[in-house]
């Protein structure tokens, strides 16, 4: 049995239709409009013409690094972000307000600042980068420092939406545990984890699309050298400046649809889970309603 | 002796949760720490549990030290007041889950399981998730997961706490039932004195982190060791000495309401130890007005007003009530059956209990 879904009423007043009629308008004008524009000029010069940006050599090179921070930013902030939102949720010690504040840094500050933060730092005329150089291990203009402004930008994403669950589950459910017998690794990776794996999906998620399409800080840090540090975005850049749109509109697309369908994909998965363990089936003795899992 | 408590403190930044808290539970018992919220009582039973750390004293179980020895190897079976069932395992897995970790064979699990299953009449509920199940049901389960790996002892904090009156007073019945079967030595948080009487055969009363008294249920209602446990074990009404002192009352027969080295002190007396009469008999007692007659079913309760202008709750039988044409106004007099004295100037001291 499904659960019953809110019916809209038929009889609806004036101002809900109006609400309804300017959210719908607003949404078309903001979203649906450009990606619509987008999708029409990309595909305008026919499947062929799109089959032949896309093998660009160029663009083949920059979806291939775009790939490459993608997959460890993720990787590397997931397990990151998992670890960090358990230390600020669970633990309590000095400065874990500061570091609970500064977290949000890389959301209030342009991504163009992120990178230029790591040049001071890591730029071949600092101290640290100057020496790592030396040794053969070059920072900035070169994918480490990408991998770093890529992993700058999306710190927050799996903590923000981790956190908040560890916070409402509390931790009676790994104090259980732990009086059954299980060590910490097992509370963690049969508890705790599983609890928390929407989160951790949401947010790895996030730092994907976010990867896809970073674009400030990989501008300063990357140095933008043409098949070696170009990414997707910075291809696209390039393309426009350089009166050849159509590859920006085709490498726009690749990224935007990677990004959307694994939005919406987890958005599938989760409901089709969800709705195996927390439907609710028959309620014997007529307790209150299920509460509703919490989105995140 | 399978829980032994000595001495156990734990300070909260500057609340004092526990207070030099000592006791011991015989094996194969169920107790209950009582007190209001914020007397410690939960976080006596984390410390127990290796939950949370003491600042001093020690812990033993089952005849073993285990202040220090960490809560996987406590042996403990623990039962929190909002289920902490795990939401992304069904019933089966929840109770499984102590099982796997013991690593014991697969076919000895499931038989386990399937008797865990039976005992908290849970059958045909093994592949539900915990969102699919009532709030009785999940606390069923939570009770079979912590009893599958056989603990030494069980732990219920607040077990019923989440739960509406209907199914708080099955449950208790049925956890009194399955205790007199599984003989499980347990302990039993709770803030409800009913709770703690239906089930229990011996009481914690705690208060401010310090233990006030122990002793099986009816013996603390009958002989309170102290103000407090008076007056959280049921309704008392509290007559200043010198209210009582001053009154007419029989002059051959006084009440003996002297305290030894004393002028201080408070008399306690139950509603329901109090008589009416209507006229002055041979018996000692206080004249009365009564201000307010409510007959509660098979229950009156009376409001008097002493001369003094104190107010004096008694409980009679609605027929005792009628026998005596009891209508507000009416002066009568009311005498004390039972009453207990406080010398509040020194606390220790033993409490003075009357019977007349």
């Amino acid at each position: 049995m499904k659960p019953p879904k809110p019916q809209l009423q038929n009889t609806m007043t004036w101002p809900q239709r109006f609400l309804i009629i300017a959210v719908l308008a607003w949404f078309g004008l903001l979203i649906l409009g450009p990606a619509v524009a987008l999708a029409r000029r990309a595909f305008a010069p026919g499947v062929g013409a799109v089959f032949k940006a896309l093998t660009d050599p160029d663009a083949i090179e920059a979806l291939l690094l775009t790939a490459k921070i993608t997959v460890v930013v993720t990787i590397s902030n997931t397990i990151f972000g998992i670890a960090m939102a358990i230390v600020l949720v669970r633990q309590r010690f000095w400065g874990r307000r500061i570091v609970d504040g500064l977290l949000d840094l890389p959301f209030a500050v342009s991504p163009v600042i992120a990178g230029l933060m790591l040049i001071i730092l890591y730029g071949p005329k600092s101290t640290i980068g100057s020496r790592l150089e030396s040794f053969g291990f070059p920072i900035v203009y070169h994918l480490p420092g990408m991998i770093l402004a890529g992993m700058f930008v999306t710190l927050p994403l799996v903590v923000r939406s981790v956190a908040p669950i560890l916070e409402e589950i509390g931790s009676d459910q790994e104090d259980v545990a732990s009086t059954l017998g299980a060590d910490w690794w097992t509370t963690f990776h049969r508890i705790t984890l599983p609890t928390i794996r929407w989160g951790v999906a949401y947010g790895a998620a996030l730092v994907v699309a976010r990867s896809l399409g970073e674009f400030g800080a990989l501008l300063v840090v990357s140095g933008n050298i043409i098949g070696r540090t170009q990414t997707a975005t910075l291809y696209v850049h390039d393309q426009i400046e350089s009166f050849e749109p159509h590859g920006a509109y085709v490498m726009s697309i690749v990224l935007a649809t990677v990004s959307f369908c694994i939005l919406v994909g987890l958005e599938t998965i989760q409901n089709s889970v969800r709705r195996r363990e927390y439907a609710a089936e028959a309620k014997e003795d007529g307790q209150g309603p299920i509460r509703q899992m919490r989105r995140h | 002796m399978d829980i032994v408590v000595r001495n156990l403190s734990k300070r909260f930044g500057n609340f004092q949760a526990i207070d030099n808290v000592s006791f011991a539970i015989p094996s194969g018992q169920l107790v209950a720490l009582l007190g209001p919220s914020g007397s410690g009582k939960s976080t006596i039973l984390r410390a127990i549990a290796g939950l949370e750390t003491p600042d001093s004293g020690s812990i033993e179980l089952v005849g073993e030290e285990a202040t220090n020895l960490p809560t996987q190897q406590r042996g403990i079976g623990f039962v929190f007041q909002h289920f902490a069932l795990f939401r992304h395992m069904t019933v089966r897995q929840n109770v499984a889950f102590g099982l796997e970790i013991q690593k014991l064979p697969k076919c000895e699990i499931q038989g386990r399981v399937e008797e865990l299953l039976k005992l908290v009449q849970l059958t045909n509920f093994a592949d539900r998730y915990p969102l699919q199940l009532s709030g009785g049901q999940r606390q069923r389960v939570a009770l079979a997961r912590a009893l599958a790996p056989k603990p030494r002892v069980l732990m219920l904090d607040e077990p019923f706490g989440a739960l509406d009156a209907k199914v708080r007073d099955e449950l208790r019945v049925w956890l009194r039932r399955l205790h007199d079967e599984s003989h499980v030595t347990s302990l039993f948080v709770t803030h409800d004195q009913q709770e703690a009487f239906e089930v229990c055969d011996q009481v914690v009363v705690l208060n401010h982190g310090k233990v006030e008294q122990i002793g099986p249920p009816q013996e603390l209602y009958e002989r309170p060791a102290s103000p407090f446990v008076t007056e959280f074990l049921g309704q008392v009404n509290i007559l200043r000495h010198e209210t009582i002192l001053g009154m007419n009352l029989h002059e051959s027969r006084p009440l003996p309401l002297q305290i030894p080295g004393s002028t201080g002190g408070s008399i306690y007396v139950r509603p329901h130890d109090l008589e009416i009469s209507r006229e002055q008999n041979d018996l000692p007692g206080w004249p009365a007005r009564i201000k307010r007659l409510t007959p509660l079913g098979w229950l009156a309760r009376v409001e008097l007003i002493l001369p003094d202008g104190t107010p004096v709750h008694v409980q009679i039988t609605q027929a005792n009530s009628l026998e005596l044409g009891l209508e507000n106004g009416l002066n009568v007099f009311v005498r004390p059956r039972d009453l207990k004295i406080f010398d509040e100037s020194n606390k220790a001291a033993a409490a003075m209990n009357y019977v007349i």
